[in-house]
Order: structure tokens, then sequence, then C-alpha cells
């Protein structure tokens, strides 16, 4: 039983969540007594021997520059074909936008039990069980997988990058490539941002802040932090933000380590999409809000004056 | 032009989820159940708004459950859709559900099959990517655009940190999420019409479960909420960063 790691990447780099998944794989290869590998698709602006350093022992890696571009569907079949000639085998996701593409079509071609949204290493006392969030985060479900080939897709955030020593042996991976049915017109990345996905704080706003105009300090204090920017669904609908920062039933759901709300009143559709969050602050004036029931540490008061408090705070902090 | 639309049953989004059964079954009591929210909103309306656009358009509703989902899929029809097809299975594997699906798809010919980006209950986010690979056809991921002209379709998607657009022949499968459309509301034409429509029974083709679930449990409680006084901000910043260690 060998375990593989998809490789997630994008311009060059493994994406975070990727990486979470390497560490998560090596992990579970220990436990399982054998050694975890990489499967990589296409090229990266590094060394992808430097991933050893993750834990893991080999990258398998089909190196054609056209495969640099996710099409699920070649991906998925490239996968395939080599864990299907792998013999038992557990191959590893993100449970990113990329794993959502790729790991059910590679489980339906290989028959493998799939679970998704995964957030802890698999039980293997007794059978193979893992444990995965459900009813948007508000339960757990422990999932029994007993196929040959178990894959499970990881929750970004749910499993901390371990970085140690060590270099992979690099491993030609022979992919017949059929061709992509799908063309990619354009894409564009929120360059600059953290993405709200990888993010570990998310400092996020809400109604109670009145307008567009007022998110300069929402700005700055996330700024400050390194922290990405959300906001609420109405804030997204009334369009004072664009509908990728909106966190939610809706919208995206995050598990960041810190969690910031400001002016926003916790309605259930809206704790959905962040209770995974693993610290929650809730900043606002009515004593009342609901959020407030779900977080760690509150303020009540006026966003407008607690917010700037905030900033110099962390400024002094910061020494800036 | 035919269009299949996959419809879930899930519970509301207030629902409190509670266990029973040694934590094994979720506790349907008190319980009401809606049409998954990313099915109703945003494939639904989506397959409806393309047949107002070419009518010739045939928009099929497809479910797979026992006889208890109808009052959904029901409900579903009085939002829009010719006809509905219900697969007579209960099962919370995604393979054995998208194995069905993919089945009848092949069948009937679809053109476009389209599904919600996950359900608000397993929040598995597979069915739509295994029926594309039973069914050897493309699949796009959480939609946030759907056009179509003739038979090309150019879709929007969420990829991590920004958005791509694609463009692909049909036929297809497609995930879709917030953008996609806009909630429609049935209105008395079309609750009254939902009742006559035809709603066929299939039996499922046989298959295996590759899933099962052992058990549910609940995230313990939270320790409750440390209030800092509004005028102190900097006793939560040093809370967080000397408590909480979370910068």
């Amino acid at each position: 039983m060998s375990v593989f790691i998809f490789i997630d990447h994008s311009e060059g780099h493994v994406k975070k969540a990727s990486l979470e998944a390497l560490s998560y794989g090596a992990a579970l290869a220990a436990q399982l007594n054998t050694t975890a590998e990489g499967i990589l698709l296409g090229t990266l602006a590094t060394d992808p021997a430097d991933l050893g350093k993750y834990g893991i022992k080999k990258v398998h890696q089909a190196a054609q520059e056209s495969l640099n571009a996710l099409d699920a569907q070649v991906d998925a079949r490239i996968i395939a074909d080599f864990i299907s000639a792998s013999g038992d085998s557990v191959l590893v996701f993100s449970h990113n936008t990329t794993g959502k593409a790729i790991a059910p079509r590679v489980a339906a071609r290989c028959k493998a039990g799939l679970v998704t949204g995964a957030i802890a290493l698999p039980d293997t006392s007794n059978g193979f069980v893992v444990k995965k969030t459900v009813f948007s985060g508000k339960a757990f479900a422990n999932i029994s997988l007993n196929t040959p080939v178990k894959i499970i897709a990881l929750n970004p955030n749910a499993y901390a990058v371990k970085e140690g020593q060590g270099k992979a042996e690099i491993m030609p991976l022979t992919a017949s490539a059929p061709t992509p049915k799908v063309k990619v017109v354009s894409a564009t990345a929120a360059t600059g941002h953290v993405p709200l996905t990888e993010a570990e704080l998310v400092v996020s706003g809400g109604r109670g802040l009145k307008g567009p105009e007022n998110w300069g300090m929402v700005e700055e204090l996330a700024s400050l932090l390194g922290a990405a920017t959300a906001c609420s669904r109405p804030v997204a609908d009334a369009h004072w933000r664009p509908h990728n920062e909106h966190v939610g039933q809706t919208g995206i759901a995050i598990a960041p380590n810190l969690y910031i709300a400001i002016g926003i009143s916790g309605a259930i559709q809206h704790l959905a999409g962040v209770n995974r969050s693993k610290v929650i602050v809730v900043i606002n004036k009515d004593p009342e809000a609901p959020f407030f029931k779900a977080a760690d540490y509150g303020i009540v008061g006026d966003a407008f004056e607690v917010v700037p408090k905030m900033i110099s705070a962390v400024k002094k902090l910061k020494g800036k | 032009m035919k269009i299949l639309v996959c419809i879930s049953k899930t519970p509301d989004t207030t629902a409190k989820i509670e266990f029973k059964n040694n934590n094994t079954t979720f506790s349907g009591d008190g319980v009401q159940w809606i049409i998954n929210p990313y099915d109703e909103w945003y494939s639904l309306v989506r397959a409806i708004e393309l047949k107002e656009k070419d009518p010739s358009t045939a928009v099929h509703l497809i479910t797979v459950g026992t006889a208890d989902v109808e009052p959904i899929i029901r409900k579903a029809l009085a939002i829009g859709g010719d006809e509905a097809i219900r697969v007579n299975l209960d099962s919370a594997d995604p393979y054995t559900v998208a194995v069905q699906i993919a089945e009848v798809a092949k069948q009937g010919g679809y053109d476009l099959v389209l599904t919600g980006k996950e359900t608000i209950d397993y929040n598995g986010s597979a069915i739509g990517g295994m029926v594309a690979e039973l069914l050897d056809l493309p699949y796009i991921s959480l939609a946030v655009k759907f056009e179509l002209n003739g038979a090309t379709a150019t879709v929007t998607r969420e990829i991590d940190g920004g958005e791509e657009v694609d463009e692909t022949a049909l036929p297809l499968v497609v995930s879709c999420q917030k953008g996609v459309a806009e909630q429609r509301i049935p209105n008395m034409k079309g609750i009254m019409g939902a009742r006559t429509k035809p709603l066929k029974v299939v039996e499922p083709v046989a298959t295996q479960p590759l899933t099962h679930i052992v058990s549910f449990e609940l995230p313990p409680a939270k320790a409750g909420v440390r209030l800092v006084s509004p005028d102190q901000p900097e006793e939560l910043i040093r809370l967080l960063h000397e408590e909480a260690r979370v910068f």
C-alpha cells in the first residue's frame, strides 16, 4: 500500500493547500508504514525534488508543459492510469477548486471510495475511517472506505504544513494524455491578495459598515495582519464588495485560524461558511447579535470607533 | 436540446442538526426538507432560462431517492421543468448515486447535465465529476456563469483566488453555484401545473457502494465568548496575540 499525493500548482508554485496535503500524506504513510510519493503533472519554477522536505520520497512527474493548465478530464485520466498500475493505494488531494474538479473523476474511473472535505488523518485501527465535515460545518461524519484504491480530499487549513529535511527522487511519469475538450479562454487570478480559501487570517465586514466607502479600515486592518478580506451576503448582493469575497452558505466556506467579523449579525447561513474557523472575533454594536454565541472573543461596540483603535494597537504591536 | 437537472433533498438551512440510532442516522424529526439550494437556485433556474430562450429545449429533473422525496421533486417541477425521473434508491454513497444519474443521462441522450456545486448536507461536491467521468464527458465545476451559443458552452468557473473562462462543445456536465442564476419563487400556475407533470419512477441499476457512513458527531460546544470593553480594543489585540496566538 502506497500513499500518493496530487501536487496542485499554479504559475510554477505549489499551492499552500497542496503543501498541507503533502504533509498529511507523509503522516498517513508513516501511520501505514509505507512511503509517500507525489504526482506532479506539468512543471514547477523550483526543483520538484525539494518537495522532499514535506516528507515525500518520490515525485512522479509528467513534465509536459501542456499539463501546467488544469484539464480535469485529461489529468484524471493520467492519474487514474498511474494509480491503476500501482496496486492498493491511498490518493490524497486538497479539497480546493482543483481537487473538486479532478478527485471525483479519478474515483469514478478507479472505482475508488472517495471522502471529500476530510479534516483529520484516517483511523486505521479497525479498517479505514476518515472524518469529514458535513451539514456545512455543523457536524462531522466518519466514513469507512474498503476499496483497494482510497481517495481522500483534504479540506484546506485542516492540517498544518510540516517542513523538514530531505530530497525526493524524481521519477518520470509517461502519460498518454488525451486531447483536451475544454479550451481555457481567459483566467483572472486575484494577484497580490491572499486567496480566501487559503488565508490563515480573515477580516470580514457586513451591513453594519453602512457602505462600500467605509471598507478602508477593513482593508487596512487586513493588510496590517497579512489577512484576506471577506464579506457577508448582503454586502456582496448590494455590490459593495465583489462576489468572490462572499463567505457563507451560498458563498465560499473558509476555515482560517482567525476570523474577525465586523458589523455582521451572524445569521445561520453566514455561520455555515465560517464556523470551522479556529478563533472567531465579533465586533458588533448589538449585544443580541447571534454571532456572539459562536464567537471566542467579542466587543460590543461601534465598529467605527473600535476598528481604528484595533488598527493602532496592531501597528504598535508590529512596530509600525 | 435536452437538459437533465439533478435535484437533491436536504434539510432546511436553519434545521437543528441532531443524530439518532447511536449517532448513525440524521434525525429528521421536525425538520423541514427543501430542494438543495444550489440545485434549485442555480442549476434548475438556469435550465429554465435556457428553455425560455429556446422553447424546443426539454428540461428533465432527476432525483435519486425513495418515495418520500416526491414532494421535493414536485416543488422543483412547480418552479419549472417538463418532467421528472425518480430513481428508486436511497443511498448516501456518491458513486452509487452518480452511477444512477449517468445511466439515466446515457439512456436519455442529454446534451447538458447540471448539478449544484454540492449538497448542503453531505457537502460532497463529487456527483458532477463522477457522472462526467462515467459518461466520458467534460466537467466544468463551480460555475459562476453559464452561456450557451448553439452547441458551444462558455462557462466562467471559480478557481483558487480567481476565475477562469472555459469554452467547450456539448455534451457537458456542469456544477453550478451563485452567479449562474437567481432564485425564483414558484407561482400558483406553476404549483398547479406541477401536479400533472409526468414523474417517472425507474428502478436502480445494480452497483456496489464504495463508502459507508460509520457515525456522525457534533463539534464540541464553544466555551463562550470572552467580551472585551469597547474602550480597550488594544486588550483584544493583546489577547489574540498572546493568548490565542493567531498572529
